[in-house]
């Protein structure tokens, strides 16, 4: 026999099911942000961030992984966000909806799914041997500028959306152009939406490691050129730990990416609150 | 230059850079094609997709066992991302006061930021000793794979299934509520059916995401290339195949991994498919 539940307390069942599923998500989180934060942090002094390996990373430092992270990221950025924001001011100011702009949308849809291996076999092949470019920071950051793109595109694409329409209608009414209307008034209005989407861009570099471990290289020297090879500081941790070659070391190498990646999403998450409160 | 030849030319510039989206997609999907393509031909596509030896340097290139490691693995996650991940859109999207929702929302997506050698890492250390000792086998293994795919595609998930949640018009749910039902029977009976389009387009999403996830599974699932017979067996996906011998492999043995490749990108590209044209669908 069942014990009859009447629907008041199937309720009251349900909304404590879903409160425990938004629990175990945020503890999965907690967990792994003070595993990593709790056994890197004693591993991350300023030696540690300043010095160069030694030993294959047993000792020293990382310094040379954060030169290359940052400028393969920054490269990466570089190149996308004026096609990514192109695209955008293109899809929104300069076309209604057609056969085009499906196509266009759907490429960036499909490019968002691809899976960062293959935008590691395809930068392998493209950049590194048939564009010549061997494994370098330009390799690796044009290998992730692909892998960016749909993220740039589509926050920037929203952004502008957002932009109220009397805006540009005031704006004509001057007798500015379509293109003065962008850059005077669309834009500026736009931006820390624009600015949010290329920090994500950002986020997603700065962590990826299946991508850049086989466009960028693996050195351990730091780049002292765009066309010198790198290690960035994921392949770096993926390396260390991988290999065994040091578990503290690879700790405080994670725990430096972990603390990157929380200030970018919470940077770009208060850049983001800031705009939806201006955008009313 | 007259303004209006200079607008011109300007919109001439935007529409190129609209178009590198998709020339790239175009660029990525005919190299991968070039470079893998030949060598299945050589070897017989069907010895090359139902082949159970991998033993590149012996010019046996069979991949079954890592299509069937893919699918295993993702769907496996899904049994877990999906009652977790939808719990999550619902609670998100019907049940969580503004300020939980607020916090809540962007700890989803820092979630998705984590580097997913992270992820492999916290579930070497954890996960595999854990599954090792109470469940015996290796450790390294299927069903880690399947724990940590299940929690690294639950952002991608949510965030799509609670758009669509919140898409369904709210006088849906007025009207079932003013017919009496509780909100738990509204949100079962008439919200969850009404978005049931955008949901499946996320769980087809987080599919994706699974099946191309690399470094993490590499970390965790031990690599063999045989078909696993348990979920405690260690295996090798399309994705491991690749990364774990593009380090060191040459001629056709590199080759045959950007046929893996090829096998891949044909997956991600069905799945990508379904689930764009169900949210355009959905859309209008």
């Amino acid at each position: 026999m069942t014990i009859p539940i009447d629907v008041e307390t199937k309720h009251r069942i349900v909304v404590v099911l879903l409160w425990l599923a938004a629990l175990v998500a945020l503890a999965v989180l907690a967990f792994i942000i003070a595993v990593v934060l709790w056994n890197g942090l004693p591993a991350v002094t300023l030696s540690f961030l300043l010095e160069s390996p030694r030993d294959m990373g047993r000792a020293g430092g990382i310094f040379p992984m954060v030169v290359s992270t940052v400028a393969v990221t920054l490269l990466a950025v570089i190149v996308a966000a004026p096609l990514g924001v192109g695209t955008a001011i293109y899809l929104t100011e300069y076309t209604s909806e057609t056969a085009l702009t499906r196509v266009i949308r759907f490429g960036a849809e499909c490019l968002a799914g691809v899976p960062s291996i293959i935008f590691g076999l395809f930068g392998f092949i493209f950049f590194v041997i048939q564009l010549g470019m061997g494994w370098s920071v330009l390799s690796g950051g044009l290998t992730l500028a692909v892998m960016i793109l749909p993220t740039v595109m589509r926050t920037a694409e929203e952004a502008i959306r957002a932009v109220p329409e009397s805006f540009r209608e005031a704006s004509f009414s001057t007798g500015a152009s379509r293109w003065q209307t962008v850059t005077q008034v669309v834009l500026p209005s736009a931006l820390p939406g624009i600015v949010t989407g290329v920090i994500l861009g950002v986020g997603r570099g700065v962590g990826e490691t299946a991508a850049v471990i086989f466009t960028a290289g693996s050195s351990l020297h730091i780049p002292t050129s765009i066309f010198s090879p790198a290690r960035t500081m994921a392949v770096h941790f993926y390396i260390l730990a991988r290999e065994g070659i040091s578990m503290r070391h690879a700790y405080g190498t994670a725990a430096v990416l972990v603390i990157l990646i929380l200030a970018i999403n919470t940077a770009a998450n208060w850049l983001m609150l800031r705009f939806q409160a201006k955008q009313g | 230059m007259t303004v209006a030849r200079r607008e011109k030319a300007i919109e001439r510039a935007l529409l190129v850079s609209a178009l590198s989206a998709v020339s790239m997609l175009a660029l990525i999907a005919a190299f991968i094609l070039i470079e893998g393509a030949p060598v299945m031909l050589r070897h017989g596509i069907s010895s090359f997709l139902a082949g159970t030896r991998w033993a590149p340097t012996k010019g046996s290139f069979g991949i079954l066992p890592m299509i069937v490691a893919s699918v295993v693995v993702t769907l496996g996650a899904m049994v877990i991302a999906v009652p977790l991940g939808l719990s999550c859109a619902v609670f998100l999207a019907e049940i969580a006061p503004r300020r939980a929702a607020n916090f809540l929302r962007p700890a989803i997506q820092l979630l998705a930021g984590i580097p997913s050698v992270v992820y492999g890492f916290v579930g070497i250390l954890f996960l595999v000793p854990l599954i090792r000792e109470n469940l015996g086998g290796p450790g390294l293994s299927v069903l880690a794979a399947v724990v940590i795919l299940g929690v690294m595609v639950l952002p991608t998930l949510i965030g799509i299934a609670e758009d669509a949640i919140e898409a369904v018009p709210r006088t849906y749910k007025e009207g079932a509520l003013a017919l009496g039902c509780t909100h738990a029977q509204a949100i079962r009976r008439v919200i969850l059916p009404a978005a049931r389009g955008g949901i499946i387009a996320a769980v087809i999403l987080a599919m994706g995401r699974a099946v191309g996830e690399t470094m993490a599974v590499i970390m965790v699932i031990g690599n063999a290339a045989i078909i696993p017979c348990s979920v405690l067996d260690p295996a090798r996906t399309l994705t491991s195949n690749i990364a774990l011998e593009m380090g060191y492999a040459a001629g056709d043995h590199q080759k045959a991994l950007f046929a893996t490749g090829v096998v891949l990108f044909a997956f991600i590209m069905v799945l990508n498919s379904i689930a764009t044209m169900r949210i355009v669908r959905g859309r209008r």
